[in-house]
């Protein structure tokens, strides 16, 4: 994988989304809040991968938009190549979005069904003015189809044209049409046919090496992520709770959740499977509206001790070069020291509960029902 | 700025194809399969050719009085069919056939225009409701709500009340206030849902602009249902206007040929006398807002995404 | 004799104005008691189209249904409509892929399972609910007692999963089938409801179908594994002979394009080209031709038939030599 080059591009200073939930019969009234992002710090380099994964809940999803403005954040900083973006506003806002593009999930509903493949290509660099010369953009469109490895006259096509994986595609020549520096690709090939799933994969990683693209991969696919990544984050309700680079990640996990996610992942080797060690969670995921106190994990960690898990929050520290974790008890978990232990679930009260990955919950009165 | 080198190309046979099929040309193609379709085609053709043609098919002029003299009202005297009047006449002894052809033309532009005019003003209030939020949405739609809340005909009917001087375009506007909460609704719904798309969302981190954005992504997906509503709305315009005009809240002019008019006079005051000169127009109302209804219905099927393959 | 046995079933479907586009096609598959067998294969493949098939769940109309499939030595699909629905839930459990679906949402959870008790096995509403509470407390659903009285919308995803199983398990069924029962959760939730599954699988000794397309939930689980592509079987073997040498291109490269948690990750992923949707419909020889790195010009023309190879079956004209074979193996 590439060596990530030079400065900072991205830094993100204790960044929170937290969206309101609101009831009411005639007004809306906020009665409380559903904590998607609650105070996350880190940094990406230009040219670098960096993976975000978590399951559902964690707000990995949120925090991608969030960094695209495409979701408000509450409070803290969103600074790309130094400027502040949570503070732009406007015409500015507008222009800087030209930088920082997206690559959604659903192949169905990221291309608009109702504008041919020619259209949803420029329409981006119309907004910025890309497109005045005219021959120059017939050529830069079929340089970017070419690119994605879609032919020439998939141009005059519609989205329900193609399958899955080719929309995919166009959605990632969408993203690159505007020249941007920074992809944020939001579970890439997740809703793909796995045989497809490795062309994209390649397709971005050879789109990086030509066109030095800083990306951050949203997933929860960790084997998927692993493979494509430098560095890796891992989010559980809201917060990192480990961030290391791919190879120490997999080989030496120091938070209790990354090792509980890293056994649950289903390998397609028989021989593995049988034998080795599976630290099974129990119970659900807590409801982010109503996060547990202290460690968010302590309710469902089999390390969790007496004292500090349930009452201080872990900050996130570095232990090894480049290797930050939240957890009171990392060393002594590494070190062998602390035992795991059977942990009794606990279920979850779901009434008000949301999962902050989908967007802000749209919890309207009753007489919006259609 | 970067150079894309070549990348080598997937061998996709389907993509060969050179030009791209809209999804308005396949939902056309759809319902030119469907029997529904044509059938509600047909039946609605045939009634815009009608209208359109009217004063040329009509064999006799309708505001020609030749045969009152043969109307006896007193003595309960209507003359039915003879020579030269297939239908008969009506209470003032005109050719009720020719009345019946060009009722069609009135029928229609008060179907139509009721319509039209309930879309132009739903769409308006649902845009600007869907596209905004907030506190515009939020007030905008409780208007919608208290609209809705009266049954149809009712309100319709307390409309039409309000003038002093009943006349056509009292019943028009009347009748087009009943489509007006329907049609917002319908829009503001569906681009709420365009709103979270992630399309939407992908021209937003795009950098394009917001009117562009509601112009070119949210409004076209969203009008599908409206459109589909609107030939349904059709049917029941031209029903409740003639419902309006059988109580006494439309247009006194006896003169007016209109299937409505004919049908309230006709069934309030010669049901004994003669009953066809009520039966014939009901009848021609019915036939017209089935053939408009199977249309919509179709063009429901048609254009309903999940019907696509 | 087999608990099921399958028989070239074949589901075509019929829709007017298009072309009759056969899903299944001459499908044929043993279930031993107590065996669990995997059914692989992505979107389009026919697996779930199977598994309905065989529970006669697909819609009457559209679909055309044939073959055999011999339950305990009954043809399921002979039956009448009140005798299938008596087999069902009795002999035959299904837990479905989306819960929330497929639960019913204005009724409370515990009703949906003493609903099958009291018909199936006709027990009293009382004794159903005891069993209930037994059951949820089974799957391991916290606090059952008071689960049995709400709804399926209070339950996490993962909870209702469990429900689901526990409602298909009611009535002790002699063969579960489970259709991609865990991709809708995250990955943690999957590893328990998978050991759950494997649990009770071993307690109660029912046979288990389990239809997915991701290999390592086969690994894990399955005794025997039938690999699908374009409506039929392309190669069955029991789980470490398929995953240790694959023989069938398809098979082994799915399992060359799937990054390994294990591997390395400086190599680069070897992706199968092009895509299912681009052949729909298939004309003649092997549906994976277009696709294979191994096609020879017979494959175009002749469809292959699935013969016994190395202990289990192979539907290939060239399959992958075992010399050959570098990833995928057991390490």
């Amino acid at each position: 994988m590439n060596q990530p080059a030079g400065d900072v591009l991205l830094e993100v200073s204790d960044l929170k989304v937290h969206f309101p939930i609101k009831s009411g019969v005639v007004f809306d009234r906020t009665v409380g809040h559903v904590f998607a992002v609650d105070g996350v710090d880190l940094a990406i380099r230009r040219g670098e991968t960096y993976g975000l994964v978590g399951e559902s809940g964690c707000g990995k999803s949120t925090l991608g938009r969030a960094i695209l403005r495409l979701n408000e954040p509450t409070s803290g900083s969103v600074k790309f190549d130094g400027t502040d973006v949570a503070r732009l506003k406007g015409e500015e806002l507008r222009k800087a979005r030209r930088r920082m593009q997206m690559i959604f999930q659903d192949p169905m509903s990221s291309l608009d069904p109702r504008q041919s493949v020619e259209s949803i290509l420029v329409e981006g660099m119309h907004a910025h003015g890309l497109d005045k010369d005219k021959e120059a953009t017939q050529r830069r469109l079929r340089q970017l189809l070419s690119a994605v490895g879609l032919p020439e006259t998939s141009l005059r096509k519609y989205p329900h044209e193609f399958s899955g994986g080719q929309r995919q595609r166009i959605g990632i020549a969408r993203a690159l049409a505007v020249e941007p520096d920074l992809i944020v690709a939001d579970e890439p090939v997740s809703a793909l046919d796995v045989s497809v799933q490795a062309q994209v994969v390649n397709l971005l990683e050879d789109l990086q090496d030509q066109l030095g693209l800083t990306y951050v991969v949203i997933a929860h696919d960790l084997a998927v992520v692993r493979h494509i990544s430098d560095r890796i984050g891992v989010m559980y309700l809201g917060a990192l709770v480990e961030e290391t680079d791919a190879d120490s990640l997999y080989r030496d996990p120091l938070h209790p959740y990354t090792r509980a996610l890293l056994s649950a992942i289903p390998v397609p080797d028989p021989q593995v499977e049988d034998t080795r060690e599976q630290i099974l969670l129990a119970g659900d995921l807590p409801s982010p509206a109503n996060p547990p106190s202290g460690c968010r994990f302590h309710t469902r960690c089999p390390w969790k001790q007496a004292s500090l898990c349930d009452t201080d929050r872990p900050q996130l520290r570095e232990i090894g070069s480049g290797h930050r974790v939240a957890c009171h008890y990392a060393e002594d978990i590494r070190d062998g020291r602390i035992q795991p232990h059977e942990v009794k679930p606990e279920l979850v009260e779901l009434t008000g509960a949301l999962n902050p990955d989908l967007g802000p919950p749209d919890i309207g009165t009753s007489a919006e029902i259609l | 700025m970067n150079t894309l080198l070549n990348k080598k190309k997937e061998p996709i046979d389907k993509l060969a194809a050179a030009s791209g099929r809209s999804l308005g040309g396949e939902a056309l193609r759809r319902m030119l399969r469907s029997p529904v379709a044509i059938t509600g085609g047909a039946i609605t053709g045939l009634f815009l050719l009608l209208a359109i043609f009217a004063p040329l098919l009509a064999p006799k002029d309708p505001l020609d009085r030749t045969l009152q003299d043969q109307v006896q009202l007193g003595r309960g005297i209507i003359p039915g069919s003879m020579p030269g009047y297939p239908l008969g006449v009506d209470d003032f002894g005109r050719d009720f056939l020719s009345r019946l052809i060009v009722g069609a033309q009135q029928t229609l532009l008060v179907g139509v225009l009721a319509t039209v005019i309930g879309v132009l003003i739903g769409v308006l209030i649902g845009g600007i409701a869907g596209a905004f939020g907030g506190w515009v949405d939020t007030v905008l739609m409780r208007l919608v709500d208290v609209m809705l809340s009266f049954p149809s005909l009712l309100l319709a009917i307390s409309i039409a009340a309000l003038f002093a001087n009943p006349s056509q375009w009292t019943v028009i506007l009347a009748v087009s206030m009943v489509g007006v909460p329907i049609f917002a609704r319908l829009l503001r719904g569906s681009m709420l849902v365009q709103r979270d798309a992630d399309h939407v969302l992908a021209a937003t981190s795009l950098g394009v602009k917001r009117g562009a954005i509601v112009f070119r992504h949210m409004l076209p997906n969203s009008l599908g249902p409206v459109i589909v509503q609107a030939t349904l709305t059709l049917a029941t315009s031209i029903l409740e206007a003639a419902a309006l005009s059988f109580l006494g809240l439309g247009d006194p002019d006896p003169s007016r040929a209109e299937w409505g008019l004919m049908l309230g006079k006709a069934s309030r005051q010669f049901l004994d006398i003669r009953p066809e000169l009520a039966y014939y127009p009901a009848i021609a109302i019915i036939i017209v807002a089935l053939g408009f209804t199977l249309l919509g219905e179709s063009l429901r099927e048609a254009l309903d995404p999940k019907n696509r393959r | 004799m087999a608990l099921l046995e399958v028989r070239d079933l074949t589901v075509d479907f019929v829709r007017r104005g298009e072309r009759p586009f056969t899903a299944v096609d001459k499908v044929s598959f043993d279930v031993e008691p107590g065996q669990t067998v995997g059914l692989v294969g992505e979107s389009g493949c026919g697996k779930s189209v199977t598994s309905l098939a065989i529970m006669r769940l697909l819609a009457r109309r559209g679909n055309k249904v044939s073959g055999s499939v011999r339950f305990e030595g009954t043809d399921l699909l002979t039956l009448s409509d009140r005798d299938m629905r008596d087999r069902r839930g009795r002999d035959l459990g299904m837990v479905f892929q989306d819960p929330l679906s497929s639960l019913n949402p204005v009724i409370p959870i515990g009703l949906q399972i003493t609903e099958v008790l009291e018909r199936h096995r006709g027990m009293s509403r009382k004794a159903a609910s005891v069993e209930a509470t037994d059951l949820l407390d089974k799957v391991g659903i916290p606090d059952p007692a008071r689960r049995l009285s709400e709804y399926p919308h209070q339950l996490s995803g993962g909870m209702r999963q469990r429900a689901l199983i526990a409602i298909a398990l009611a009535c002790r069924p002699r063969l579960l089938i489970a259709d991609e029962p865990t991709t809708a959760l995250d990955v943690t939730i999957q590893a328990q409801i998978l050991a759950l599954l494997r649990e009770l699988v071993q307690d109660t000794g029912t046979a288990l179908i389990m239809i997915t397309h991701d290999l390592g939930v086969v690994a894990g689980l399955c005794d025997e594994v039938n690999v699908l592509y374009g409506g039929k079987i392309v190669e069955r073997a029991e789980r470490h002979q398929l995953f240790g040498e694959p023989r069938h291109p398809y098979t082994h490269g799915l399992l060359a394009s799937i990054p390994r948690l294990d591997a390395g990750r400086g190599e680069k992923l070897v992706p199968i080209r092009g895509s299912v949707a681009d052949n729909i419909p298939w004309d003649g020889g092997c549906a994976f031709a277009p696709r294979c790195p191994n096609a020879l010009p017979v494959c175009r023309e002749v469809s292959p038939q699935l013969v016994p190879d190395h202990g289990g079956l192979l539907r290939c004209h060239n399959p992958v030599r075992p010399a050959v074979v570098a990833g995928g193996g057991a390490r």
